[in-house]
C-alpha cells in the first residue's frame, strides 16, 4: 500500500505525521518527495547507501543536419529554442526536457544530452527502507527528480511518501498512484483555505483520503465543521504540545520520546487499512 | 534598414511599451519611407519564454534594431546572436523614438538591462 501525506498549507505537520507514522508500524519504506527541502532523513537519520544524479534531457541540435524548418521551437510549449536564421539556440533551463523537440524533427538533428538537476539518496533507517530527492540549488522544475525518486518504491512494504505543500505539479506528481492519502491540515482561516485546495484535488485525481488535524486544540472549529459536511472523515486530531514542538526542533520523532505515542498512529494506519479495503 | 520597436498600440502615435517579451505590440518601420506595420505580439500570455519567443519573431522579420524599454538577458542573447542592436530605456511616442534614432542619439546596448521574469 502506498499512503501519501499531503496538505496544501505547508508547515501544518506532514513530515512531523509521515515520519511519527513510519516509525510506528512495521515492515516501511519512506519516500521524501518534498525535493526542494526534504527534511525527513533529519528525523529518521538514515544511513545512506547510494547517491544517484538525475539528468533531464536537453535537445542537442546538430547544425549540419538542420534545415531550420523551425519546428522544434513551434511544439516547444515553454520557449526553451529559437530558431533563428541559420542559428538554433538552446536554454536548457527552461527546458522541462519533455523530448517532444527531438521526436518531430524531421531532419533526425536534435539528440539529447544529460542536464543534471539534483540527486536521489537511497539508504536505511534501521528496518525502514529510506530514499529522498534533492533538487540542486537553482533549478526550478521539481517532478522530474520526484519520479525518479519514486522509482525506488517498493511495493511489497507499506510506503509512505512525504509530499511538498501546495496543490500543483510537484504535488501531484509525489501523490499520482498512492492509495490513500492523509491530509495535514490545522484549525484556522489558512488551514481551512488551502485544505478545500488540496480536497479539490484528491477528488480530481480520484485518491481516498482523510484528514489529520494538527494543534486541535488551538485556533477554530472550522476545519472540523467543513469535514462533517463534507463527510470526510478526521483519522487523528494532535492536540497542542509543547514536547512535540521541543523534540522536534531537536531533529525527534514525538514516538522516539514517548513511545506509547506510537498506539496513536497505528490507530491511524489501522482507519486507512480500513478505508482503503 | 528595419526597426522594430515595441509599442502599446498600433500606430506611430503609440507609447512606447517598456516591455519587451510581453509589449503589445511590434512597430516594424522603415526609418527612411516611415512605412510600418504593426503586428500584435502573440507572445504576450506565455508563460515562460516570452523574451526568446519574441526575439525569433523579430529576427525572423529580419530587423536590424529593437527599440524598446527594457530587455532581459534571453531576449538580449536571442536578439544579440542574429546581430540586431538593442536599444533600451525608450520612452515617449513610436515617432518621438524615430526622431531621436535619426538624429543619432539613441545608443545600443551592451547587455541585457533587467533580470530574468522583469516583464512577467
Amino acid at each position: 500500500m502506498i499512503i501519501s501525506v499531503a496538505s496544501g498549507k505547508g508547515g501544518t505537520g506532514k513530515t512531523t505525521v509521515a515520519t511519527n507514522l513510519a516509525l510506528s508500524i512495521d515492515n516501511v519504506q519512506f519516500i521524501d518527495c518534498d525535493v526542494e527541502e526534504p527534511n525527513a532523513h533529519i528525523f529518521l537519520k538514515p544511513k545512506i547507501e547510494k547517491i544517484l544524479p538525475v539528468n533531464i534531457p536537453i535537445p542537442k541540435v546538430d547544425e549540419g543536419k538542420c534545415n531550420y524548418c523551425g519546428k522544434c521551437a513551434e511544439i516547444c510549449a515553454f520557449n526553451a529554442i529559437a530558431v533563428l536564421k541559420e542559428k538554433v539556440l538552446v536554454f536548457p533551463e527552461l527546458c522541462h526536457g519533455c523530448g517532444g523537440c527531438s521526436l518531430l524533427c524531421p531532419e533526425n538533428a536534435i539528440t539529447e544530452t544529460g542536464n543534471k538537476i539534483g540527486i536521489v539518496e537511497i539508504g536505511k533507517a534501521d528496518n525502514i527502507l529510506f530514499a529522498d530527492g534533492k533538487l540542486d540549488i537553482g533549478e526550478p522544475m521539481s517532478p522530474p527528480i520526484i519520479r525518479e525518486v519514486k522509482k525506488y518504491i517498493n511495493t511489497d512494504k507499506t510506503v509512505i511518501i512525504d509530499v511538498p505543500p501546495g496543490t500543483s505539479c510537484p504535488v501531484i506528481e509525489a501523490v499520482k498512484g498512492s492509495d490513500f492519502c492523509i491530509l495535514v491540515t490545522e484549525p484556522t482561516p489558512f488551514g481551512l483555505y488551502d485544505l478545500k485546495l488540496a480536497v479539490e484535488l484528491m477528488e480530481k485525481m480520484e485518491i481516498p483520503f482523510g484528514i489529520v488535524i494538527n494543534q486541535s486544540d488551538i485556533g477554530d472549529k472550522k476545519v472540523e465543521q467543513y469535514c462533517l459536511d463534507s463527510n470526510i472523515p478526521i483519522l487523528m486530531k494532535i492536540p497542542f504540545d509543547k514536547d512535540i514542538a521541543f523534540e522536534y526542533s531537536k531533529g525527534i520523532p514525538i514516538v522516539v520520546k514517548k513511545i506509547e505515542k506510537k498506539q496513536n498512529f497505528k490507530n491511524l494506519y489501522q482507519q486507512i487499512k480500513e478505508l482503503v479495503k | 534598414m528595419k526597426i522594430c520597436i515595441t509599442s502599446q498600440g498600433s500606430d506611430l502615435n503609440s507609447e512606447v511599451d517598456s516591455r519587451f517579451g510581453r509589449c503589445a505590440y511590434f512597430i516594424i518601420v522603415d526609418p527612411e519611407t516611415m512605412d510600418f506595420e504593426a503586428i500584435e505580439n502573440s507572445s504576450i500570455r506565455a508563460t515562460g519564454g516570452a523574451g526568446i519567443q519574441s526575439a525569433q519573431f523579430v529576427a525572423n522579420k529580419e530587423v536590424n534594431v529593437v527599440i524598446t524599454g527594457n530587455c532581459g538577458p534571453n531576449a538580449f542573447h536571442t536578439l544579440k546572436s542574429t546581430n540586431i542592436d538593442v536599444i533600451t530605456g525608450a520612452k515617449g511616442t513610436v515617432k518621438e523614438i524615430l526622431e531621436k534614432y535619426k538624429d543619432g542619439s539613441l545608443k545600443s546596448d551592451s547587455g541585457p538591462s533587467v533580470s530574468p521574469k522583469f516583464g512577467f
